[in-house]
């Protein structure tokens, strides 16, 4: 029992701990998107009595059919599961733990009980963050990003904005402080337990990728944390940080004084620009290594494409503003804010072309890690462009809100990442689990929901350049939203379709760890050290020894001295 | 290779959904928007290039060098070529920035005296608009008087002499070509004003007032839109701006003053 | 179904130590944001509205800082002790810094009972809240330092701390240290830039 327990549950392993990060995750992935399911359901067919809706929420789908204070509490947790517990928690918890310490060749993380710990209070906060479903109101209508007076005036302001909506700031909260442990321990560990000769321009993109998240999220989350905390005690202790005075809630008059909404959006945003670079980075890293790998050619551009972080990670804390266009905020601010952002596009385009060039010249094989790479780079393109209009807020001030935002940050951050994710798993399955998963299957999973994501998304893009306003709960209360109705209906079928591949990728995963054949020791013929069975004495060349000229292998491993 | 085709297959779709417009934005209703349309359709084209660009060499690139047995060549970067593309990506999105610029001072920089100045109450989950009267000057409003039931959603004091010609209504009637200037406010939580015909959007912030400058020069009824997350009613949060001949409007106006 | 177990040759010298000083700057990295946030939420907020009131600094603020302060130079006498090998006095004034931290916690919990006392509340008004906060958050962190602290003089009591086995000591000192001077700069912040 005592074995079991420190050996699977409360183990200090990183390798242990990167599974139960990636099995959490996983998990919450699917709870995420059956709640996305839901929502598509009633987004087309608004009047449909759906039995199993009521059966799960009595109170919030009366006769089957979905209340919006339901459709706006599934839309708060879908947006805010997928963005912490999947896009947060896979590339970072789940692969970094596993990989990172063995690409520098270091026994384990640096601190591994604080591993274990912000395992564990990860875990903590997905629960607290479940349980507001089941509290009196259910869980909060306000959305992912929490905007204030909705999110701090109590339960006047909506159903699910009292406990439901307490509980999401604490588990919030919690989230941050599982973040900051985390990135201590990844920079600590890149810094200082490096093998001989791995200097740090030899460090797999991957591992920079993960270094420049942690580094990010450090930062990042404690300037939420700090957001929660304001939140909570406006809530909960009378303070006014965001409430300003004067506020007529419901027919009910508020005793605040003196606070400023904005307030809220500029912490939340400073937090949450940068965090859809934690959500994305780490799939950067993945995929150039993957990109090399199949191609069996060098990365192209490698310091580039380290600078090229680098900057992402310093600028997007300075570009904020961008999704504060339209709040308010002082209009010549605006106009700085625009330029820096669209400065922060210059280096996600050197990266798109650094990965063209990777691939040029090469040999490509099209197993499935290789086409979820080569597809994140086509929804980082798609996603990437539309960003250059958002950026503008004289070009914002149409498309703010709509679901032109919600195409483009599904694409780019979203979806990206979630390739990213697949890409990694089918690429490291065989070294977590010692089995490959099965091809045949990852191909079909992989072209469908390739054709699936665009099909969802292109039409939302599409809906937004009519005009169609985001976060509604139905699209029947204005004319205009009634010629859309095809696109909402096409978007949602794809969706369904989507959905149910993913099923096929949990099957894969299941029966190819009991079942899969078995691995080699580098079934990929790749370069990094993960793929030795032993951490070696020293390293000597860097990460993407691909086809050098004169040697008779197509790859130098890292340990490998030059003859 | 089949990978090489979809790609293919989804950016031509959606070219074609871009080039046939078969979902766009509704024709606009005055300068503003006209040149709004021209810069989108400046920055969409080049985009789209950008697009067509970057996913047919994907594609191409994935077909070109697919695995035929050969040796991969090793060419790990080249200097040169990434100082070329930033230069050129740079001088692009920056370009982007500053081309549009002048559009968003115009929105919200620019000094012309309005002709007409009307509040908007943005509330859970209706608009209210409140014109002033012929004297100009909008009277006192007190909190504990606002109440829908007796037609008084601002609030209005009776009995200040200025509030008698004080006109409040839930649609938003404008004269058509004159320089209106809406100066929005939230009473709960924060809502957004967006009218699409307009291409305006502007968030109303309880605590503050936002002024919002437009001319509607084409008369007609179009619909107003809640565009920030306000709770559960949001999705019905609509009004609707009326743009009278001038005439017109001063009639309505002085029809429906203060019984 | 497991991977192949992986085999590691031993960690070099001094890789334990140099990691816990990394970590440690990180940590304080994080809070230097936590503590950013705070304070610019602060300067915003006050300047929102007129409703900012400074906070009263009353006599027991100065003194409990002068604790602080001493146990930080106490933990720093300490902590040459042990690397110049001297265990008794290490443990004479390790001793002192630990009770010293204690007391300092102590007088915080009386601090925060006299403002209390005089009228001040967290709601009271963005003055008082973000001393409140600030002060609060403070102490939660030089608590969570003072057990680790507590912790190293149990082993200390116990002589299982000697010249090569100090790096808990050391860091735990400069992490102490570091709140002293985060205090220093709430002060600055509450009662000077508060109160002007
Ligand atoms: C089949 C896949 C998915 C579908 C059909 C889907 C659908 C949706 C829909 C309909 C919304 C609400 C839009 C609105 O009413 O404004 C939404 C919001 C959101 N989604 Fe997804 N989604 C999917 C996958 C993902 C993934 C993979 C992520 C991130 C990893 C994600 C992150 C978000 C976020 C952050 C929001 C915003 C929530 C908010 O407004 O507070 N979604 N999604
Ligand atoms: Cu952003
Ligand atoms: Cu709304």
């Amino acid at each position: 029992m005592r074995t079991f327990l420190s050996r699977y549950l409360f183990s200090t392993d990183h390798k242990t701990i990167g599974i139960q990060y990636f099995v959490l995750s996983v998990l919450a992935g699917f709870v995420g998107l059956a709640l996305s399911v839901v929502m598509r359901i009633h987004l087309s067919y608004p009047e449909a009595k759906i039995r199993l809706f009521e059966i799960l929420w009595p109170n919030g789908a009366p006769g089957g059919v979905m209340t919006p204070e339901l459709y706006l509490a599934l839309l708060t947790m879908h947006g805010t599961i997928m963005a912490f517990f999947l896009l947060t928690t896979v590339p970072l918890g789940g692969f970094g733990n596993y990989f990172l310490p063995i690409q520098i060749g270091a026994h384990d993380m640096a601190l591994p009980r604080l591993n274990m710990l912000s395992f564990w209070t990860t875990f903590l906060s997905f629960l607290v963050l479940l349980a507001a479903f089941f509290v009196e109101g259910g869980a909060p209508l306000s959305g992912w990003t929490a905007y204030p007076p909705l999110s701090a005036a109590g339960p006047i302001a909506g159903p699910g904005q009292g406990t439901g909506q307490t509980l999401w700031i604490v588990s919030i909260a919690i989230f941050c402080l599982a973040s900051l442990f985390g990135s201590i321990n990844f920079i600590t560990t890149t810094l200082e337990m490096r093998v001989k000769g791995m200097s740090l321009f030899r460090m797999p993109l991957t591992v920079w990728a993960w270094f420049i998240t942690a580094l990010i999220s450090l930062f990042a989350f404690a300037v939420l944390m700090a957001a929660g905390i304001l939140l909570l005690l406006d809530r909960e202790a009378g303070t006014s940080f965001f409430l300003p005075t004067g506020l007529l809630i419901n027919d009910r008059a508020l005793p605040n004084q003196g606070g400023t909404p904005l307030l809220w959006q500029h912490l939340f945003w400073f937090f949450g620009h940068p965090e859809v670079y934690i959500a994305v980075l780490p799939g950067m890293g993945i995929v150039s290594t993957i990109l090399a790998n199949f191609a069996r050619k060098p990365v192209f551009g490698y310091k580039p494409m380290v600078w090229a972080m680098l900057a992402i990670a310093g600028l997007g804390f300075i570009v904020w503003g961008h999704h504060m266009f339209i709040s308010g905020m002082n209009p010549y601010s605006s106009l700085a804010f625009s330029v820096l952002t669209l400065t922060i596009g210059v280096p996600s385009a050197i990266k798109t072309f650094n990965w063209l060039g990777t691939l040029w010249g090469g040999r490509i094989q099209l197993t499935t890690a290789m086409l979820f790479s080569l597809g994140f780079v086509s929804v980082f393109v798609t996603g990437g462009l539309t960003g250059i209009i958002l950026g503008q807020p004289s070009l914002d001030i149409y498309f703010h809100d709509t679901y032109f935002v919600v195409g483009h940050f599904h694409m780019i951050m979203g979806v990206a990442s979630v390739f990213a994710m697949f890409a990694a798993t089918f690429y490291w399955f065989p070294r977590m689990f010692g089995r490959m998963l099965n091809e045949k299957l990852g191909r079909v999973h992989f072209y469908i929901t390739f054709l699936g994501v665009y099909g969802i998304f292109i039409p939302m893009h599409f809906a937004g350049l009519a005009g169609n306003p985001r976060r509604y709960a139905d699209f029947t209360q204005f004319e205009f939203l009634q010629d859309l109705t095809i696109l909402h209906k096409f978007s949602s079928h794809c969706a369904f379709t989507t959905a149910a591949v993913q099923l096929l990728f949990l099957a894969n995963l299941i029966y190819s760890y009991r079942r899969g054949p078995l691995a080699k020791d580098n079934p990929w013929n790749a370069t990094t050290l993960e793929w030795l069975n032993k951490t070696p004495d020293a390293v000597h060349c860097g990460a993407y020894e691909y086809s050098v000229p004169g040697d008779t292998k197509d790859f130098r491993m890292q340990h490998e001295e030059a003859r | 290779m089949l990978l090489a085709l979809f790609i293919g297959i989804v950016t031509l779709v959606t070219t074609a959904g871009v080039v046939t417009r078969r979902f766009w934005l509704p024709a606009g209703i005055n300068q503003h928007a006209a040149a709004f349309d021209s810069w989108l359709g400046i920055v969409i084209a080049i985009l789209g290039i950008a697009f067509l660009g970057a996913q047919i060499a994907l594609a191409w690139v994935i077909w070109r060098h697919r695995d035929r047995g050969q040796r991969a060549v090793y060419w790990d970067g080249s200097p040169k070529f990434e100082v070329f593309s930033i230069a050129i990506v740079t001088v692009l999105f920056l370009g982007a920035s500053v081309g549009g610029a002048r559009l968003w001072t115009g929105v919200h920089m620019s000094d012309q005296p309005a002709a007409l100045r009307i509040e908007v109450l943005a509330k859970q989950f209706a608009w209210n608009f409140r014109y002033a009267g012929p004297d100009g000057r909008f009277g006192r409003t007190k909190l504990d008087l606002r109440n829908d039931a007796t037609g008084n959603p601002f609030g209005i004091d009776d009995t200040d002499p200025v509030a008698a010609d004080d006109v409040s209504n839930a649609a938003l009637r404008v004269p058509a070509g004159q320089l209106i200037e809406l100066r929005l406010n939230a009473q709960d939580v924060i809502h957004s004003f967006f009218v699409r015909e307009l291409r305006l959007k502007q968030d109303a912030v309880p605590g503050m007032e936002i002024p919002l400058r437009f001319i509607a020069a084409k008369p007609g009824t179009y619909e107003i839109a809640c565009a920030e997350l306000c709770g559960l009613g949001h999705h019905q949060m609509r009004s609707v701006l009326i743009v009278l001949p001038p005439a017109e409007f001063t009639a309505w106006l002085a029809q429906s003053k203060n019984p | 179904m497991t991977p192949t177990p992986h085999v590691h040759p031993p960690s070099p010298p001094g890789q334990h130590r140099r990691a816990s000083f990394t970590a440690l700057y990180a940590g304080m990295a994080s809070i230097i944001m936590l503590f950013g946030a705070f304070t610019s939420a602060m300067v915003v907020r006050r300047g929102a509205s007129k409703d900012w009131r400074g906070t009263p600094a009353p006599q027991l603020l100065w003194v409990n800082t002068a604790v602080l302060a001493a146990s930080s130079v106490v933990a720093e006498r300490a902590r040459r002790h042990l690397r110049n090998n001297d265990r008794v006095h290490f443990n004479y004034w390790w001793s002192g810094a630990t009770l010293l931290g204690a007391g300092f916690i102590a007088a915080q919990g009386l601090l925060w009972r006299r403002l209390v006392d005089a009228g001040v509340y967290l709601n009271s008004n963005p003055g008082s809240a973000f001393f409140y906060i600030g002060t609060v958050a403070h102490a939660l962190h030089l608590f969570g330092v003072w057990l680790w602290m507590f912790y190293l003089w149990t082993k200390a009591v116990r002589l299982q701390l000697g010249p090569s086995r100090r790096t808990g000591v050391d860091v735990c000192t400069v992490f102490w240290h570091f709140l002293g001077v985060l205090w220093l700069y709430l002060m600055f912040l509450f009662i000077y830039w508060g109160n002007r």
